[in-house]
């Protein structure tokens, strides 16, 4: 549904010698299969609102090519716009208007007539339980009520790929619970939705298939579940009474360890081929050194820790 | 056609943002307003010199003069409003729909000459009790004047706010703007009482032209040639800042 090949987008600002270029989006590769949900999962400024954009039309690419529903980004940006939706992160309501009549302009904007576009703003102000409020002026809206118009906005001309930038960021969890089935609605109409996330557990519980990017650069792609079990050994999470630096000095040296991370309140994290053979030996090196041990537990791997073996830093922080 | 529909969907959605919010409408002329009733009376010795011997008559000269000011003024701050609709989103979401790019800027500059016709309105009621009376035709042909400036002097506005893409530096552009054209323009006094470089300067100036044309409606001189010299030239000022304005628009947001 979607192709991406090579995609680049360098930044460039101010002039002479006062000219900074950033590349904020270094060469991509994707292919996003028709019905899926797919997550685009990385770091503040990894970017992906960038890339997201460029797909949208609204901005162009430094390099590369994208095919979106069959059209050409680069050469048929009308026929994108056509098959598209699009929702940008901050959304796009006007505090005056109603929500009913800001999906009404949206759908006109499209070339829909007026008749036509009051009855579909009727069915999706009811489709994403905003009947309630329809009449209301967007101001007097709830975070996630917003966001509901948005993306109601953004499938009012019955697009094939829909795009959504964090659509959950800043959302309570009620909100987010609310948000994650409608996308969820949205795919069982047939829908591909792309949403871009920096948030592991939405990329986990939400998408079908994730990449991640960090620093402009796709470094990991597949399923979550795929992505888990690549990584190979466990992950054991050993929180230290104090000394938790010199501990992570210590396990670091070990044979059995195969990275160790320092967290807050004297947590560390070591990566290990064997939990379970590793777990005993944890302990006696830890107990050699006299450093007390207060917990010790063993994980499945996460995206978290995914990210960590990719990028050598952790995404939560 | 799609530029039209598309231009009147947009037009209609900003004249709807207006309504609900028409204190900027009345805030508006409420600067005119006071300047019509305190300083006019202070103008009628300064304006005999150009032939104002009654009150009336000076208030045919200032009045004009202080609805292309409005004009000017009101079309030169519109950029904010665009430049709040960039950062807010609204734009953003109109440019992933198949919207004429032009129509978005053409909707609201033509709001923008619905705003500033408006005001002129109120002003000319509230000349009347001096006694500037105008036949209805001169009125009308004086308002597609004012029309005109005011669908150049937005375009302008909207032109600047999409080069320097910043509000502070849009209100030092737009100042450092409006301030040589208005004095330029004779439009608080005739510059009929300027030296002579300073009226050669300000031949330059459509805006002064415009002042003229409406001048010669309101005294009723209905054969002078500032008439249709004022409108061929505020018609011309209009098309190239439109086309300019909606050449740097599409060109920034694709
Ligand atoms: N308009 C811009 N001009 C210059 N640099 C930008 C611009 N927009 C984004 N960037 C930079 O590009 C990188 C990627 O940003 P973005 O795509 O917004 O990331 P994300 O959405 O993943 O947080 C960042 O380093 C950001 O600072
Ligand atoms: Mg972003």
């Amino acid at each position: 549904m979607i192709k991406i090949k090579g995609l680049k987008k360098v930044y460039k600002s101010g002039r002479g010698k006062k000219a900074t270029s950033v590349e904020a989006v270094k060469g991509i590769d994707l292919d996003v299969a028709q019905g899926e949900i797919f997550g685009f999962l990385g770091p503040n400024g990894a970017g992906k609102t960038t890339t997201l954009r460029i797909l949208a039309t609204l901005l162009s690419a430094s390099d590369g090519e994208a095919t979106i529903a069959g059209a050409n980004l680069r050469t048929e940006p009308e026929a994108v716009r056509r098959l598209i939706g699009f929702v940008a992160q901050g959304g796009g309501t006007t505090d005056d208007v109603t929500g009913r009549e800001e999906i009404v302009l949206q759908a006109r904007m499209y070339g829909i007539g007026k008749a036509e576009a009051e009855k579909r703003a009727e069915a999706a102000l009811a489709a994403f339980d905003l009947t309630e409020y329809a009449d209301r002026k967007c101001k007097t809206y709830s975070g996630g009520q917003r966001r509901r118009v948005d993306i109601a906005m953004g499938v009012i001309h019955q697009p094939q790929v829909l795009f959504l930038d964090e659509p959950t960021s800043g959302l309570d969890p009620q909100s987010r619970a609310h948000m994650w089935d409608e996308i969820r609605r949205l795919r069982a109409e047939g829908m591909t939705v792309f949403i871009t996330t920096h948030y592991l557990d939405e990329a986990d519980a939400l998408c079908d298939r994730i990449a991640i990017i960090d620093h402009g650069e796709i470094v990991a792609e597949g399923t979550p579940a795929d992505l888990k079990r690549e990584i190979s050994g466990d992950v054991v999470t050993v929180v230290v009474a104090e000394e938790a630096e010199r501990a992570g000095e210590l396990l670091g040296k070990e044979s059995y360890s195969n990275g160790v991370e320092v967290r807050e309140d004297n947590e560390l994290r070591l990566n290990v081929d064997a939990g379970d053979s590793a777990i005993p030996q944890i302990m006696r090196t830890l107990e050699g050194a006299g450093i007390k041990l207060e917990t010790i537990e063993l994980h499945r791997p996460t995206l978290d820790d995914v990210f960590l073996t990719k990028t050598g830093r952790s995404l939560r922080d | 056609m799609k530029l039209l529909r598309d231009t009147w969907l947009i037009f209609q959605r900003h004249m709807l943002l207006m309504l609900r919010s028409p204190l900027w409408v009345v805030l508006g002329v409420a600067q005119p307003a006071v300047y019509l009733i305190l300083f006019a009376p202070l103008l009628k010795p300064a304006l005999a010199s150009v032939g104002a011997n009654t009150m009336s008559d000076a208030y045919k000269i200032y009045v004009p003069g202080m609805l292309i000011a409005l004009a000017l003024a009101g079309g030169l701050y519109v950029g904010f409003g665009l430049l709040g609709d960039l950062a807010n989103g609204v734009i953003e979401r109109s440019r992933v729909t198949t919207v004429s790019r032009v129509a978005l800027l053409l909707g609201r500059s033509l709001r923008d000459v619905v705003t500033v016709i408006v005001q002129c309105i109120i002003i000319t009621v509230l000349s009347l009790p001096f006694g500037v009376f105008v036949n209805i035709g001169s009125l009308l042909l004086g308002y597609a004047i004012l029309a005109l400036c005011a669908l150049s002097s937005a375009s302008i506005s909207y032109g600047i706010a999409i080069r320097v893409a910043n509000p502070s530096v849009l209100g030092q552009v737009v100042n450092n703007i409006a301030q040589p054209l208005m004095l330029l323009s004779g439009t608080l006094l005739p510059l009929a009482l300027a030296p002579l470089w300073l009226r050669t300067v300000a031949d330059f100036n459509p805006f002064n032209w415009a002042a003229k044309g409406l001048r010669a409606l309101f005294i009723g001189d209905t054969g002078n040639p500032a008439i249709w010299q004022s409108i061929v030239i505020a018609a011309g000022l209009m098309v190239v800042a439109v086309i300019w304005s909606a050449r740097t628009f599409s060109r920034s947001v694709r």
